[in-house]
């Protein structure tokens, strides 16, 4: 299959009183077609801000992409007009964010929210964006769809007004649709809802999906390829089996390890990563994860690894030392 | 195995809130938070408790602590009725029931110091003083992995991790016996839950700590607990050892939760099949007649809507509230 988004040595930073925040530093990843891609790291490693830098979202000032490039249908996305961008977002390109409740606006209705894309984006008249609007409410799984068009934001519940955002992301039929962290503020079996849910749609309508998540339970069943970040960078990216079966990256091996599993018979105790993430205010010279890492070596303390090829095709990892033996690769 | 001493047996607990809608109705609406719930927590064992949000989880600690006094029912702790007692009798019993919030930052003063934070409780209790209770806070710092020399920082130079540990300082402070840790990791990052959780675990052992683990991530409250009960709509569904519970429930709703799982395994997930429930948890204000959980339940036959099940022993130490418990177990 293709690529259908080149993203290429990205780096956005933040100007704060504490000095230049380097959220994303030089991040590299192609998207096929089709192609489910999860993105997985804890908070503030860069996942939002490198994302919403590719579709021209992150406040400026204090933001600024400084570095790279982001080919999609033969443009650079980091070069266009935030008028050609606004054409792309929505329609070709959209985003499901993480809190349907501060995405809505509270004094219109669901149905007019929901048929906005189509209408700004078709030149639709209303009744056609309206029809639309209703057929996608109902493809989500939204009951009496058409009656409840009229309905405001908080007569819906959590579960439902996340299956709306979806329902106006999908509305254009966009080539990739960008979910941030969509499930996170929902109960578990509201999650599995809108994961089958997308699942399902992903396979009617051959969207590709980037997928934002902290949960590595969520990636596994989903994904086709996963990009592990950790301090503004891609430290390990591999097809979802070989990333769990054969982690390579401390950082992975660390966060797998912290997981409880629901099929474990016998008591083990969670293995922990010490320490804390960074703080971001400088762009090391060094391995970011050094300062937690239990495998460094004297190299990790003044030079930063490079995403290189590991461990069956396609497996790439930014570290020095091969945790299986222990020793530099 | 020994026989086990109860610690806290909490006998048909209810806690009702009422709705006030306008200023003059006479509105006798109420939310069943919770609604009629028995269970006993064994000294030295950690009872996890899960369940979606608004499910009763949180009102069931805190009335456990007589921070809400029930609409009715009793908390027997070590013999004696907490909700009976009152005043000075109260506060010399709860000392020994402490709470581990959810929420690190917004549970600390953010004008005290740590060393304050961890001593207020010895203050109000009378029970260390001056040099003592300087060394007292010391220690516990120490007890829960922080540097004794931040005795004298504010919370907001901590970090989310560091800041839970000061509230389990806090918790511990007075020797208590039955700690109720209400979603003390759900803020936290992954790599940092595991730290907490360890902490824990070794804490439990070191003092012999009883706990009621309060969560919603079912893979971490399987990991920590020895029995888990499952909350619903108010009433508790299901309670089991843990392993029991997650390899063989009887209980149609905690099925479908545990299946709603997902398991940071791409080689299990490709074949799982999921229950998906459909809708939405019903409101607590009119529950459904009968069994609560019948609105979703794949099973339910008329009978559910004109009984409520007994919550029985189905199995030896295996309850649910289920008319089908035999043919479902
Ligand atoms: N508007 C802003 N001003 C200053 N710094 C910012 C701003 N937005 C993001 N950042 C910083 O950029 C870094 C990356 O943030 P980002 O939102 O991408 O994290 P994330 O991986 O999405 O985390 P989370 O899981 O918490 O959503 C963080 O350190 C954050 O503090
Ligand atoms: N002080 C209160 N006044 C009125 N209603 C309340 C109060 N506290 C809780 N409730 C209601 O009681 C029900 C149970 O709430 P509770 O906080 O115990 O749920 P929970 O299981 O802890 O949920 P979560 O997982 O979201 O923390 C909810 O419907 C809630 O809105
Ligand atoms: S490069 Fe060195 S410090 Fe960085 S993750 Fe690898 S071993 Fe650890
Ligand atoms: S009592 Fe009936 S409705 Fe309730 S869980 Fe059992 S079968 Fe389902
Ligand atoms: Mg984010
Ligand atoms: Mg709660």
């Amino acid at each position: 299959m293709s690529d259908l988004l080149q993203v290429k040595d990205l780096e956005t930073q933040f100007r704060t009183r504490e000095g230049n925040v380097h959220a994303v530093n030089g991040v590299s990843f192609n998207l096929k077609e089709g192609e489910t891609l999860g993105i997985v790291g804890e908070s503030g490693c860069g996942k939002t801000v490198s994302m919403m830098s590719l579709l021209g979202l992150i406040p400026v000032p204090p933001g600024k992409v400084v570095a790279g490039e982001a080919r999609f249908e033969g443009k650079d996305l980091l070069k266009l007009s935030n008028e050609e961008l606004r054409h792309i977002r929505g329609a070709k390109i959209s985003v499901v964010f993480q809190d349907p409740m501060t995405s809505f606006n509270p004094v219109l209705t669901i149905g007019k929210q929901t048929a906005e894309p189509y209408q700004i984006h078709h030149n639709a008249g209303k009744a056609e964006a309206y029809e639309r609007a209703v057929k996608y409410l109902e493809l989500v799984g939204i009951p009496n769809a058409k009656e409840r068009m009229n309905d405001y934001p908080h007569q819906f519940s959590g579960g439902m007004r996340q299956r709306v955002m979806i329902a106006m992301g999908l509305i254009c039929e966009p080539q990739i649709l960008i979910a941030d962290e969509p499930t996170t503020a929902l109960d578990v079996t509201i999650q599995a809802q809108i994961i089958e849910l997308m699942k399902k749609l992903r396979d009617e309508l051959g969207m590709a999906i980037i997928w934002i998540t902290h949960d590595l339970g969520i990636i596994a069943g989903l994904a086709h390829r996963v990009n592990v970040m950790y301090g503004g960078y891609i430290v390990e990216t591999a097809p979802v089996k070989s990333l769990y079966k054969e982690p390579q990256h401390p950082y992975t091996l660390g966060l797998l390890g912290s997981l409880p599993r629901m099929d474990e018979m016998s008591y083990r105790r969670l293995v922990s990563i010490d320490g804390l993430p960074p703080t971001l205010l400088e762009k090391p010279t060094y391995c970011p994860f050094e300062p937690r890492c239990k495998y460094a070596v004297e190299k990790c303390r003044y030079s930063n690894p490079q995403l290189s090829q590991v461990e069956g095709e396609d497996h790439y990892v930014a570290c020095w030392v091969n945790p299986k033996t222990g020793k530099e690769y | 195995m020994a026989e086990k001493e109860v610690l806290l047996k909490v006998e048909d607990l209810y806690k009702h809130f009422p709705i006030r809608k306008g200023l003059f109705s006479g509105s006798r609406e109420k939310v069943h938070a919770v609604d009629g719930i028995s269970f006993e927590i064994y000294q030295g064992e950690t009872l996890g408790l899960v369940g979606e949000s608004g499910c009763g989880k949180s009102t069931t600690g805190r009335t456990i602590l007589q921070l809400y006094r029930p609409t009715s029912g009793s908390v027997f702790f070590e013999g004696e009725d907490l909700a009976k007692l009152k005043g000075e009798a109260l506060r010399k019993k709860r000392r020994y029931v402490q709470m581990i919030f959810q929420d690190p930052y917004a549970s600390l003063n953010p004008r005290m110091t740590v060393g304050q934070i961890i001593g207020e409780p010895m203050e109000i209790h009378n029970t260390y003083k001056g040099a003592e209770q300087l060394r007292r806070v010391e220690e516990l710092l120490e007890l829960v992995g922080l540097n004794p020399a931040f005795i004298n920082r504010y919370p907001h130079e901590f970090s989310g991790g560091q800041r839970q540990r000061i509230g389990v300082a806090r918790a511990l402070a007075l020797q208590p016996k039955l700690i109720v840790c209400d979603e003390p990791i759900s803020a936290l990052d992954v790599s940092i839950q595991a730290q907490v959780v360890n902490l824990l675990e070794d804490l439990q052992e070191e003092l012999g700590l009883t706990y009621l683990f309060i969560a919603h991530d079912l893979s971490m409250v399987r990991h920590i607990s020895d029995r888990v009960a499952v909350m619903y709509l108010g009433i508790i569904v299901e309670l089991a050892d843990r392993n029991e519970l997650y390899a063989t429930p009887i209980h149609p709703y905690t099925k479908a939760l545990l299946s709603a799982v997902p398991f940071p395994d791409p080689f299990i997930e490709e074949n799982r099949k999921r229950i998906i429930l459909e809708g939405d948890v019903p409101s607590p204000v009119n529950p459904p007649s009968g069994c609560r959980f019948r609105t979703r339940c794949q099973y339910a036959k008329e009978i559910c809507a004109e009984e409520k099940p007994e919550f029985r022993e189905v199995l030896p130490g295996h309850y649910a509230a289920c008319h089908f418990s035999d043919e479902l177990k």
